[in-house]
């Protein structure tokens, strides 16, 4: 018998949630059966109080009811755990460091700004466009000439980042910018992704789907169009 | 063989940068210290680290990694004796967990604390004192040490807070560490700093107060 054969994992989560997209596309990459429970994040689980008391956040991985928070340290612990398929982090400890520190700047700094995106209008958007741009050509100048971030395969990096790439149209629409003629190279890897894994294509959801749902926060924080 | 070549590029009042170093030392690695002067960064820092031109910066065999827990892990998976993480990954995952909670969510309250008014730093406080309580919650009774018997990351990612909150709450006149409150938190940093290792390798404290109270008496003064 395999050794995880009689695993029970459950993935609390929500769709358009990148981080939670993160996890998702992991467990894909390793051809690991999960339950998958949609949270509505203004009325949330019990369950997910209770995976997570100090967050109350999604994703969670509950796994043999032992609950893993956090994105990156959920995918991390997927790939410890199911170490013999389809590796997600490179062997080598410096590019393995190298892959961290750039999911890390994704979360810092990246969806930061992304998230000013859409919350914040006048001069305060104009600052938020020009600091994601530049987030943008930074990672774009990290990727090079790669196919992928981790090299020839697909890996932890491009896990942590092309979730984003189901945010783009609603981050264009607010910005007012086009990420095709500030990063080429970034969408080029984004759409090289979703057409050579299943993985990705998928778990994102529609770039229309996204953008709608990003309105409808707009709404809420009272910015007018 | 080649002879392993580790710089390590930090600043005495660094938190993040001493952390390195007690990795270093517990696991016995011979590393040259590089002291920065913030106000007038190196062209050796501002290269290795253009992104954020901040120490603490290891350079080993002169490839740089910044980031104080990213570098804490690329040191136990590089050298292997005295292993700071667990081996079980569900542990792992854990003390992840927690290192990380403290980074996001008590530094930025201590740093505003710093930069606060007399009327607003009782506030902030408080809401230090609760990241703590949640904090201490993740220890187990039973342990001098956050893993049992051996000191580990997690007691390195965080025992700093053992010397820094006494520190502030001197300069900036608040409660943060309180005994009564949370009991096993300060037991815990007490072990931790009582590590022979650790130990001989902490900031002159008399100089870091001056340090931290120079750095908030021209502040306060600005907001007079």
């Amino acid at each position: 018998m395999a050794k995880h054969e009689s695993d029970e994992l459950i993935l609390l989560d929500f769709w358009a949630s990148m981080f939670g997209m993160r996890v998702r596309i992991a467990l894909a990459e390793k051809g690991i059966p999960y339950e998958y429970r949609e949270e509505d994040l203004k009325n949330k689980s019990q369950l997910l109080l209770e995976s997570n008391p100090v967050h109350k956040k999604i994703p969670v991985l509950i796994h043999n009811g032992k609950p893993v928070s956090e994105s990156s340290i959920i995918v991390e612990y997927i790939d410890e755990v199911w170490k013999d398929k389809a590796p997600l982090f490179p062997s080598d400890p410096y590019a393995k460091a190298h892959a961290r520190f750039w999911a890390d700047f994704i979360d810092k700094k990246l969806y930061q700004s992304g998230r000013n995106l859409y919350t914040t209008k006048g001069e305060e958007l104009e600052a938020a466009r020009k600091d994601f741009i530049s987030c943008l050509k930074l990672l774009e100048g990290e990727l090079g000439d790669k196919p992928y971030f981790g090299g020839e395969s697909f890996g932890y990096l491009d896990i942590s980042l092309i979730p984003f790439y189901s945010w783009f149209q609603a981050y264009e629409t607010c910005g007012n910018f086009i990420t095709e003629h500030e990063s080429p190279k970034l969408i080029a890897w984004a759409k090289r992704c979703i057409q050579n894994n299943e993985s990705v294509s998928n778990t994102l959801p529609d770039l229309e789907k996204v953008l709608a749902f990003v309105q409808r926060i707009r709404k809420r924080f009272g910015i007018d169009e | 063989m080649a002879v392993d070549e580790v710089k390590l590029l930090g600043f005495w009042g660094s938190p993040f940068a001493l952390r390195v170093e007690w990795a270093l030392r517990l696991k016995g690695i011979e590393y040259e210290y590089v002291e920065e002067d913030l106000s007038n960064k190196s062209l050796m820092l501002l290269q290795y680290n253009p992104w954020y031109k901040k120490v603490p910066v290891l350079v080993h065999n002169g490839k740089p990694i910044v980031e104080s827990l990213v570098i804490i892990e690329y040191i136990d998976e590089t050298w292997k004796n005295h292993p700071l993480l667990p081996e079980d990954p569900f542990e792992r995952a854990t003390s992840r967990f927690w290192a990380k909670f403290v980074d996001d969510k008590f530094v930025p309250l201590i740093i505003k604390m710093s930069s606060s008014t007399r009327e607003q730093k009782d506030k902030v406080a408080e809401e230090a004192r609760e990241i703590l309580k949640t904090l201490e919650s993740c220890l187990n009774l039973n342990k001098p040490f956050y893993g049992g018997k051996i000191i580990g990351f997690m007691d390195i990612a965080v025992a700093w807070i053992g010397i820094w909150a006494p520190m502030l709450e001197k300069i900036i006149d608040v409660k943060l560490l309180n005994e009564e409150y949370m009991p096993l938190l300060n037991t815990w940093f007490s072990d931790v700093l009582e590590v022979l290792v650790i130990k001989e390798c902490v900031p002159p404290l008399d100089e870091l107060l001056a340090h931290y109270k120079d750095y908030y008496d021209r502040f306060m003064a600005t907001k007079a």
